[in-house]
């Protein structure tokens, strides 16, 4: 096998690996400051492809632009399910929250499959095929930009959690609850707010998510495993932690496909789980508890 | 008065923390309250901020009701806490603890001024202003959860146990500037295991035991108190 072709392999999936990445952000950011484990993340995801997928179409919405209405919408959709919903059930035993969000997962596959039914639908791109080509390696279009959207999106959240007041008060309710309620933060709001910016970070990724593959909603609790698999390898609550654990997945994914199966392009993501797990078990770049 | 509270009940899920708990605090008053591990002086402090919810009673600031109120709306009144455990924000740096002080909207105007205040107040923080807050000396953390809640502009500070854990140099320190921000007009509820001191600071002063106020009176009269002087101050 000539040595361009790994290359070839690697690169596309350092690409998908960047989207998966943001989707993993969201699960991490979620959990790293509500401790609440978002089981319907990618349930999100999906409904964020059906959206993307329907605004193609419908409009001719490039989803790469489509991910910008989808984000905010997710974020607005975050900020109330937090709010209203799941606020509830934050501190209360893990087991009931979990049953609160399996629910919504079910709900949400279920909504899926009644309006859009089982088959998988796939937004034929105008430059779906096209691809550059640097030093004999080929690269698809639709993958760079996607990559690229995501890279940004995920660069502008870590910009708003390090320089702005409110990302700094947000990480000061993940540092000590107690703390940010003596000083006078609004907890529920920043919640809301933290889990609405999780939502956005799905929303866009699964907009981005419709130019790699095809939408089901079969999709959805791969995506879910998916996202669990890229923050415990990255490291719980570390937000680059989600970005490099989604590049190694989805590097090991496409290695995967390319040397066995796609259909067992899973088989060394849990392999690097497991490993993670035995020897590393704080994740990549998590901190030791 | 400034802030008065009565009869307020209050309930760790059965337990009951505060049982028809009423005192009253005048404004530029240092009020001391004294009592017994577990005699519920942070439940108190913490249900006048607003982070334990009350099942009965009152708590009149300036005359209005606010038992129940969310920690944040009074924090916007100018009820300001330094808490048991200093609370401050491990991984967040220095500078950074003391911003989230100032997100209040009272205090967002003066946000600079305040900072120089406080930076005046504890050059050490000056100096240690990039540095993540969980790398602190205790006195220095003890410091910014100080200069964190003064950041907020507070009219009234409830200090708990300011100089637990601190070394005997620097709760001589912490004790001076608590007593410099009462002269210089704060308002001041302080709960303190070194009772003779923060009774000789005290303007008025309650004492506390199993949740129920069993002794009231000016700081002096409770020291002078027989009661007190056996119980608290090992006379
Ligand atoms: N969150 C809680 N849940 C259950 N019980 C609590 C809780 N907080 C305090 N208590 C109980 O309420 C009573 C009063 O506690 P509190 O912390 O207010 O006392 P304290 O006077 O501040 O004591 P210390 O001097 O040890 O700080 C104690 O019996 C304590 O065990
Ligand atoms: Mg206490």
């Amino acid at each position: 096998m000539p040595f361009d072709f790994y290359v070839t392999v690697a690169v596309q999936g350092v690409l998908t690996g960047l989207v998966y990445g943001l989707m993993a952000l969201g699960l991490s950011v979620i959990f790293g400051v509500v401790r609440v484990v978002n089981f319907a993340h990618g349930e999100f995801a999906v409904v964020a492809m059906y959206l993307a997928f329907l605004g193609f179409a419908m409009f001719g919405l490039d989803p790469i632009l489509a991910m910008l209405p989808i984000g905010l919408g997710f974020f607005g959709l975050g900020y109330l399910l937090q709010r209203h919903l799941i606020n509830p059930f934050v501190g209360r035993p893990e087991h009931e929250q979990f049953i609160l969000l399996v629910g919504l997962a079910i709900v949400l596959v279920n909504g899926l499959l009644m309006l859009f039914g089982p088959d998988t639908r796939h937004a034929n791109l105008p430059y779906g095929f096209d691809s550059y080509e640097v030093a004999n390696v080929l690269i698809d279009k639709v993958r760079v930009y996607a990559a690229a959207a995501a890279l940004v999106v995920a660069a502008l959240l870590f910009a708003f959690f390090r320089w702005s007041r409110t990302g700094m008060a947000i990480r000061a309710c993940a540092d000590n609850l107690l703390g940010a309620a003596i000083v006078g933060l609004d907890v529920k709001h920043l919640y809301a707010l933290t889990f609405g910016l999780g939502m956005a970070c799905v929303g866009a990724a699964g907009a981005l998510m419709v130019v790699l593959a095809d939408a089901t909603p079969m999709l959805a609790p791969a995506f879910t495993l998916l996202a669990f698999t890229i923050v415990i390898v990255g490291g719980m609550g570390s937000m680059a932690g989600a970005l490099v654990g989604g590049i190694l997945i989805g590097v090991s994914e496409a290695f995967a496909s390319f040397l066995v199966a796609p259909s067992a392009k899973s088989m060394f993501s849990f392999a690097i789980l497991i490993a993670i797990l035995a020897l590393r078990p704080q994740g990549l770049l998590g901190r030791k508890q | 008065m400034m802030l008065k509270v009565e009869t307020l009940d209050l309930f760790h899920g059965d337990a009951q923390a505060l049982d028809q708990v009423s005192l009253g605090v005048d404004a530029h008053s240092v009020v001391a309250i004294v009592g017994a591990n577990g005699a519920g002086k942070t439940s108190l402090i913490r249900t006048i901020a607003g982070t334990h919810k009350p099942a009965r009673g009152r708590i009149l600031w300036h005359g209005q009701d606010i038992a129940g109120w969310p920690s944040h709306k009074v924090c916007e009144l100018g009820i300001g806490q330094v808490a048991e455990g200093r609370q401050i924000f491990p991984t967040l740096t220095v500078r950074e603890n003391l911003e989230t002080g100032a997100m209040l909207k009272r205090a967002k105007s003066k946000r600079h001024t305040n900072l120089e205040r406080v930076l005046a107040l504890f050059p050490k923080l000056a100096q240690r202003s990039r540095q993540a807050a969980g790398t602190l000396s205790g006195g220095e953390q003890q410091m910014l959860a100080i200069g964190r809640c003064l950041m907020g502009e507070p009219s009234l500070v409830m200090f708990d146990e300011p100089s637990l854990g601190l070394a005997p140099a620097v709760v001589g320190e912490m004790l001076r500037t608590i007593r410099q921000l009462a002269s210089d007009g704060l308002t001041v509820v302080l709960v303190e295991q070194n009772v003779a001191v923060s009774l000789k600071l005290a303007d008025r002063a309650y004492v506390l035991e199993n949740g129920r106020i069993v002794l009231e009176g000016t700081g002096a009269e409770l020291l002078a108190d027989d009661r007190v002087r056996q119980a608290y101050l090992g006379l």
